[in-house]
């Protein structure tokens, strides 16, 4: 039985100069759903391509489902399933005839294969849109069938590269009911990418923060927000504001202060319990508070604590480091 | 290991996609039709020189044609690769566990039983409308000759789909490689009155044996001998087929 699903040593990709996975280890339990999450650009796809195969790493170690990638590729292609970013179907044939095509593919034997594809067409719902052209599709339905397509085969591990990418938000919580369902019923092993935080942070049972192709942090979500020490007041103050700082620093039950965008924020434990606390104390400082906001851990404060930046102006300030990277990537290969 | 299932499902895509492309069929008749009418008219009562003054010019003519439509139709096969790699399909093919091999042989065996369909059509309509043939003999050859210059084209268009990112450079491949390859070909005329140079390029040109050999088969007039044309075209037809799947197998999924 092997304990580690997927097992990353060192792994790095470089393309034209270009770093794009910076040596990077982990390792995934069977039967786990793990999380890498990361701005766009921070090296979540590349690591998924080198994992299923489809990239050659440059340098260090990857094993997927006890197989060494750069061995035995067609070995590891028999035991993952994966959802890419874009879509990845034909659009001139039907939803079960692009089923029928994977089975085929996969070596899968024509009666076990009919059966399996009802299985799957109806574990994500699709079975009345199986006879229709693909290109009929909404984006929520290709999306669904490309789940079903990479669980034919009854792959060990599933790949899922930001599943719920530019889908409404009531089909991505379908999707996510999906990737909870398969996880627990069917037991596969599910890693995937995203730059949502409260998609990893609702799904995942371990997450990995990627940024610059660099692992900054990897643990549970609740231990990852246990990192920051509680919850996170933000005050917009005006007047003497060193003041005020130095108050606050004396507080006990002050666990971190720091200035971020021009506002003061403030760590402590029941946030909401010390706000009026604060709001009171500022007329005596010599300091008028103007808005107050109270925020309960999230991954987007854990990523601002490890790397500086949040998610959002991570992938702003990308207008440059972003492009010259797509163009690099454009040069070398196609896309992500 | 050639895996044939993995073939077959390759080929059986090619099939239905083709079969529901309706416009793409009509496509690959229309145009070599239009040619053959046009310039069957135009130059109708020519006879072609060097013939001994038996063979008029249609009858020259149609084996050219045919040429013509499965060099078109047989690279694009080939470059649809491209298509795929664009539309993320590629991705799916890649990711099987099917060797490289067996992907380009899938996708030979699609193209070449598109264009060898096309070059069937062609020459039964044709016939159709007086074009005779001396017999099912001849009938068989002409099927070979057609089954090499698809498998020919297709292995060429794949060098060109695993060399470039996306379909860009299509338009260049049109004028640069298409067009000369069917023109220096014999399709349009014969290659006797050329300069020496531009000869010497006909004679690399596979479609130059391929139409050649449909002309020995069918109207028993040929520049070279048939035997010679199928030997030539056979093995430039395994060269192509080699180099497709070498560069093939050499470029990313991704």
């Amino acid at each position: 039985m092997i304990m580690n699903a997927i097992k990353v040593e060192n792994l790095t990709k470089k393309f034209n100069g270009f770093t794009a996975v910076d040596s990077i280890s982990f390792a995934v339990e069977s039967g786990e759903l793990f999380g890498l999450l990361g701005p766009n650009g921070a090296g979540k796809t590349t690591t998924i391509n080198m994992l299923s195969t489809l990239l050659k790493t440059t340098s260090g170690y990857a094993e997927v489902a006890g197989v060494d990638v750069s061995k035995s590729t067609n070995d590891v292609r028999k035991s993952i399933g994966i959802v890419f970013q874009e879509p990845a179907l034909d659009n001139k044939l039907t939803g079960r005839e692009n089923l029928e095509f994977h089975g085929m593919m996969y070596g899968m034997a024509a009666g076990e294969r009919r059966k399996r594809i009802d299985e799957v067409l109806a574990l994500v719902e699709l079975t009345d849109k199986e006879g229709m052209l693909v290109e009929k599709y909404s984006g929520g339905m290709k999306r669904r069938l490309e789940i079903a397509r990479g669980l034919i085969h009854r792959p060990k591990v599933l790949f899922l590269d930001e599943p719920t990418l530019g889908l409404d938000a009531q089909t991505r919580r379908h999707i996510w009911e999906y990737i909870k369902k398969l996880n627990k019923e069917a037991g596969v092993t599910i890693i995937l990418t995203t730059h949502y935080m409260e998609e990893a942070d609702y799904l995942c049972e371990r997450i990995a923060i990627i940024d610059h192709g660099k692992i900054v942090a990897l643990d549970t979500p609740k231990k990852l927000k246990d990192v920051l020490g509680g919850d996170v007041v933000c005050l917009d103050v005006e007047g003497d504001a060193a003041k005020y700082m130095q108050y606050v620093k004396s507080l006990k039950w002050i666990k971190n202060a720091k200035i971020h965008d021009g506002e003061l924020c403030l760590t402590m434990d029941q946030g909401e319990k010390r706000i009026p606390e604060l709001v009171c104390k500022a007329p005596k400082m010599g300091v008028n508070i103007r808005s107050v906001s109270l925020r309960k851990p999230s991954l987007e404060d854990v990523f601002l604590h490890f790397t500086g930046k949040t998610i959002r102006e991570q992938e702003a300030g990308q207008n440059g480091f972003g492009r010259e990277m797509m163009r690099i990537r454009a040069g070398r290969g196609h896309g992500m | 290991m050639i895996n044939a299932n993995a073939i077959y499902v390759l080929w059986l895509r090619e099939m239905k996609r083709f079969i529901r492309a309706k416009s793409r069929i009509i496509g690959m008749l229309a145009m070599p039709l239009l040619f053959l009418a046009f310039m069957g008219m135009g130059f109708s009562g020519v006879s072609i020189p060097g013939a001994g003054g038996g063979v008029n010019y249609i009858t020259f003519l149609i084996p050219g044609i045919i040429g013509m439509g499965m060099l078109f139709t047989s690279m694009f096969a080939g470059i649809s690769v491209l298509w795929d790699r664009e539309f993320g399909f590629l991705k799916e093919i890649m990711i099987a566990p099917v060797n490289r091999v067996s992907i380009v042989l899938g996708r030979i065996a699609g193209g070449a039983t598109t264009a060898l369909i096309q070059g069937i059509l062609i020459l039964l309509i044709a016939m159709v409308i007086g074009f005779r043939i001396p017999g099912l003999m001849e009938f068989a050859m002409a099927v070979v000759f057609m089954l090499l210059i698809a498998t020919t084209f297709i292995g060429l268009g794949l060098v060109f789909a695993s060399k470039m990112r996306d379909m860009q450079g299509f338009n260049l491949i049109m004028n640069f490689v298409i067009f000369p390859l069917f023109f220096l070909s014999g399709a349009l005329f014969p290659l006797d009155n050329l300069p020496f140079f531009i000869k010497a390029i006909s004679y690399i040109d596979p479609l130059t044996y391929g139409i050649d050999g449909m002309r020995a088969s069918l109207i028993g007039f040929s520049t070279f001998n048939v035997i010679v044309d199928f030997m030539v075209l056979l093995g430039m037809s395994a060269i192509m087929v080699f180099l497709g799947a070498y560069f093939f197998e050499k470029s990313e999924s991704v």
